[in-house]
């Protein structure tokens, strides 16, 4: 099968050196204790943190990419998005098309008016889907979802679950995503990466 | 137009209101008598100081002299910089970007000032040089310390709403964009609301200082307008490209926030 995302001694003072490959559609987990460097994995993807390696995605290096695409392409989503302007719409991609917006938001149950909601005004679940779908509007190739449903509850998680399923599915993208929630993993399923101090420890299958 | 000297029993009468001044609030017990004290014997010494070394410039006016001072003023100038910023570049980022900045900015304006419209010959006569270059200094180092500081607290503070930008594939520059913005117009705010106020509020002191010295009203006006445009642009040019190289600084070639590049300053 091809690869969409091939890492190769990815190394950060705290992490790896590690190697990891990603097929395209796949939804991998990341699991391991706290502290043990599951959120500097996906930082370090996302090169939001200095870090040395090969990252290649469908084939092209990293390096050859200017951060800014690379970042579009390899989408990090942490547990607590932020939010800079005072109305959802202003933090959307400039160039975004409606119609996948439109879909996008339906995913997650939310209403078309809801891009003009104020910040200010909304509540933990509907920034966090509101966030997922901010993310998405990049069309990413590989989602970072960095305890994506923290804070939320258990309606709003599984809307979070399904949206991302349901692109994986049609974009034919990947995700990485951490969980300390044990349901969770058990819904979400496939392969488990277990990170322990800052190494790869356990690459399995559910 | 003659300058009334002052005497040691004026300066004596003018000490002692600071001297009645520090025993009330000791009296007082609100803490600041010592400091009032230590900061009067500060200005005297100071000052007198800088009086000799000035009244030397000028018997010995010649350019190495007047250079070398000018140097000894940035590199003084700069090293203020760096001990207002909370966080502060580390290593020699720290105090550079402040101080080449300043150099540039004020001494930039002042050669510009004493070539083509002040015109003293020579062109660095220590007179109009020095404390020309002082003013400027005086601002710009304000300036770019307030603009500085203000750039590293909120981007501080801000990091999380700056990686999530950069995220959602923001250039470097349009995530810092607000901040930069921020710190720029809190360097440039005092320098604006001196000019607004001029005259109105407050008579600037370098004219105040050139009235007391006997010189037409109108003449005076003319040397603070001059003066106060120069501050204006030494202060402006030089805080904004002070917070521009500073948020450039904050991110390395692949766009990555690099708060590792600050350290906490003394002050925290």
């Amino acid at each position: 099968m091809d690869r969409l995302l091939d890492v190769r001694q990815l190394k950060t003072p705290q992490l790896g050196p590690l190697d990891l490959a990603v097929q395209p559609g796949e939804l991998v987990q990341v699991t391991g204790a706290s502290g043990a460097g599951k959120s500097l994995l996906l930082r370090a993807l996302a090169d939001l943190d200095p870090n040395t390696g090969e990252v290649m995605l469908n084939g092209e290096a990293r390096d050859a990419m200017l951060p800014v695409q690379w970042r579009r392409r390899v989408a990090y989503v942490p547990a607590e998005t932020a939010w800079w302007g005072e109305r959802v719409d202003e933090h959307l991609p400039a160039d975004f098309s409606r119609e996948t917006a439109l879909h996008l938001l339906e995913q997650v149950a939310l209403p078309e008016a809801s891009l003009g909601w104020e910040v200010e005004r909304l509540s933990s679940g509907e920034k966090q889907r509101l966030g997922l779908v901010r993310a998405l509007l990049n069309r990413p190739r590989v989602l970072l979802l960095d305890e994506p449903t923290a804070n939320l509850d258990l309606e709003n998680t599984k809307r979070i679950e399904r949206a991302v399923r349901a692109y994986l599915a049609e974009e034919e993208a990947a995700a990485l995503w951490v969980s300390h929630d044990t349901l969770q993993r058990q819904r979400l399923g496939g392969r488990i990466l277990t990170i322990r101090d800052g190494q790869l420890e356990v690459n399995a299958w559910t | 137009m003659d300058l009334i000297s002052l005497s040691a029993l004026d300066l004596t009468l003018a000490a002692l209101l600071v001297v009645a001044l520090a025993g009330l609030t000791i009296w007082a017990r609100m803490g600041l008598g010592r400091s009032l004290l230590i900061a009067g014997a500060r200005t005297v010494i100071q000052l007198l100081l800088i009086g000799l070394v000035l009244q030397t410039l000028f018997d010995h006016a010649h350019l190495g002299w007047v250079a070398l001072m000018a140097l000894i003023m940035v590199s003084i100038a700069g090293y203020e910089v760096m001990a207002r910023q909370q966080r502060r570049f580390a290593g020699l980022w720290g105090y550079g970007i402040g101080a080449v900045t300043m150099f540039v900015s004020a001494f930039a304006v002042t050669v510009l000032a004493l070539t083509t419209m002040v015109g003293p010959s020579p062109w660095w006569e220590p007179q109009y040089a020095i404390p020309l270059l002082g003013m400027l200094l005086g601002n710009t180092m304000t300036g770019i310390a307030l603009g500085l500081d203000r750039l590293t607290q909120t981007v501080w503070r801000e990091r999380r709403t700056i990686e999530a930008r950069l995220a959602l594939g923001s250039g470097w520059s349009e995530a810092v964009a607000t901040m930069r913005r921020e710190a720029a117009r809190s360097g440039l705010m005092p320098t604006i609301n001196a000019m607004a106020a001029a005259g109105i509020v407050s008579l600037p002191g370098m004219m105040t200082g050139q009235i007391l010295a006997g010189a037409p009203p109108v003449e005076a006006v003319k040397y603070q307008i001059l003066i106060m445009f120069l501050i204006t642009a030494g202060t402006g040019f030089g805080t904004l490209g002070a917070v521009w190289f500073a948020s450039r600084r904050l991110f390395d070639t692949r766009e990555r926030l690099r708060l590792d590049r600050l350290k906490p300053g003394r002050h925290t």
